[in-house]
């Protein structure tokens, strides 16, 4: 059913008697050509363009729990491509172009919203440094704009200005940047994938890897063994475990990342507006919440729920930035889990495995991924190649001593 | 989190600085045939389990010692704590 206003109109005057559900709760078939493991973000939007832009066909998601229960579900919704370097600049940029056609791409309003994305600095030496971000950024097609502190007060007049410790110098605008309804982009892909033929079957934990002789021949789940030509494995913070069934040792740790939304408030916050001098970022969502976050709790964890060290420290930072913000009140809190690669950057590469392909390491930035890594991943699995925006996020990077550490940090999945 | 310090007593582990898997501790042999595949290995590849991980933490708002924490990585309940350089003399290390 394709969804238009004139659709809404006819529903409205029925009594919107004639909605049906978007997706098929198929069973598992025997086997499949190709089996996307996570749905995810990152899987269900794999499963779409291997589908629509691929032309593929017998393709099935496997998802444990439901689609959209992890961390897509989870995320502050925040897309940019204000990123440094090459290997990964591109990807973002790819991811940000395909943001801005994805409505009109899925037939489903994910409520893109490209409210722009500020990054303050507080000192000359970090005004420098976004200074040549912003070149690289524009370098590879983004778009960036260096704020004085005068631009800076006309658009969020709000902020400490004058803070003793950390002044507002500055800061670095993306306008393109923004965010995105993130359940919508679940059920988004998965309506789009399914509607392209694509079986997308819940409650289907995947428990091993059938591999003979170096080859895949299918995963062994809850519902049962399904054979497989080609298996895309998705899995956001679980990578390691599912990656070890295969026997795979991976450079990634997982690590836990909290989120915050406040109270519904009136329009306030303009667009999202991260701190520089302390890990604090904000957004205001449309129902009227503050929804803002920071650092990961910086330690291995597989507990969907932080500790109060962090919250102390967000909520510090946030006080610092914008005082006002003192007085709402906070309605929830939730964490999810990352996979933190060794440099902070993603892996979208074969396996040495044949047939087995990995999706993972996105760290706590892989939504804004979502579209760009499902893409590639998509033309990987179809062509056995990586796409263009994708050839150094590679398993073996490390050895080659290729890393792609935007921060400059070291193999300490903690700091990046 | 408390991390209960073998010498301290029960301290916050807001005090700690967290550095990984106690791995870390088992350096390869830089001389070994195989030193090159052990040094990516020790480096950047880590098993990552959900459950008791051993792992490092610093104290370094307190008396600066290195210990090793026994964690469970899905509750974070603490079962054992002990001086990181007691646990590496255990496993053959001369400090
Ligand atoms: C609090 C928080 C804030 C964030 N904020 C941002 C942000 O503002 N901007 C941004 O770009 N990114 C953000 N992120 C990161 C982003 O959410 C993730 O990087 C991204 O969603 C991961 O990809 P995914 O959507 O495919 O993951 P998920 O939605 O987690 O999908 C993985 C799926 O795999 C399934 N799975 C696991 N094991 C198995 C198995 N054995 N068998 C079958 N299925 C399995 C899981 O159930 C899950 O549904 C944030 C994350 C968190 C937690």
């Amino acid at each position: 059913m394709r969804y238009s206003a004139l659709r809404i109109l006819l529903e409205g005057i029925r009594g919107h008697t004639g909605w049906k559900p978007v997706w098929r709760d198929p069973a598992p078939q025997p086997d499949y050509d190709y089996i996307i493991v996570g749905g995810g973000g990152h899987g269900l939007a794999t499963a779409h363009y291997l589908a629509k832009i691929y032309k593929k066909a017998r393709i099935a998601v496997l998802e444990k729990g439901w689609i959209g229960g992890g961390n897509v579900g989870r995320n502050t919704t925040i897309i940019r491509s204000n990123y440094l370097l090459d290997g990964n600049e591109p990807l973002y940029e790819f991811a940000l172009k395909l943001w801005e056609g994805l409505e009109q791409d899925l037939n489903y309003n994910a409520m893109v919203s490209q409210r722009g994305i500020l990054n303050l600095c507080h000192s000359d030496a970090q005004r420098d440094a976004f200074r040549r971000r912003g070149n690289a950024m524009i370098l590879n097609g983004a778009d960036a704009e260096l704020l004085d502190q005068h631009q800076v007060r006309e658009m969020a007049p709000f902020l400490d200005f004058e803070n003793a410790r950390f002044p507002i110098k500055g800061g670095l605008l993306q306008r393109r940047g923004g965010t995105v309804r993130h359940d919508a982009v679940a059920w988004g892909y998965a309506r789009s994938a399914y509607s392209h033929g694509v079986d997308i079957i819940q409650n289907c934990e995947v428990t091993g890897f059938k591999i003979e002789k170096g080859l895949v021949k299918g995963v062994e789940t809850s519902r049962g063994y399904i054979g497989a030509k080609k298996v895309g494995v998705a899995v956001a913070g679980s990578s390691s475990r599912v990656m070890a069934m295969a026997g795979l040792h991976l450079p990634i740790e997982s690590h836990v990342l909290q989120a915050f939304v406040s109270e519904g408030l009136k329009p306030l916050i303009p667009g999202v507006i991260t701190f520089g001098a302390g890990h604090f970022y904000i957004s205001q969502s449309d129902k009227g919440g503050l929804v803002f976050g920071g650092d990961i709790d910086g330690y291995n964890s597989y507990a969907q729920r932080g500790n109060l060290p962090v919250v102390e420290d967000v909520l510090e930072g946030g006080m610092a930035l914008m005082p006002m913000i003192g007085r709402a009140r906070l309605l929830r809190m939730w964490g999810g889990l990352m996979d933190m690669s060794m440099d902070g950057s993603p892996f979208i590469d074969k396996t040495p495995i044949e047939g087995l392909y990995f999706n993972g390491g996105w760290c706590y930035g892989g939504f804004k991924a979502t579209p760009a890594s499902g893409y590639a991943f998509a033309h990987l699995l179809a062509t056995d190649a990586p796409h263009e925006t994708a050839t150094e996020l590679r398993l073996d990077r490390f050895r080659a001593g290729a890393m792609i550490d935007e921060k400059g940090a070291g193999a300490q999945p903690n700091l990046h | 989190m408390i991390i209960n310090h073998p010498l301290l007593g029960p301290r916050d582990a807001q005090e700690f600085v967290y550095l990984g898997d106690a791995s870390l501790i088992d350096r390869p042999d830089a001389s070994g045939e195989t030193a090159l595949d052990d040094f990516h290995d020790y480096l950047y590849l880590r098993d990552n389990p959900a459950g008791s991980h051993k792992e490092l933490w610093f104290h370094e708002q307190g008396d600066r010692s290195w210990l090793v924490v026994t964690r469970d990585t899905r509750t974070h309940e603490i079962t054992h704590v002990e001086l990181a350089f007691e646990y590496a003399k255990r496993r053959g290390r001369d400090k």
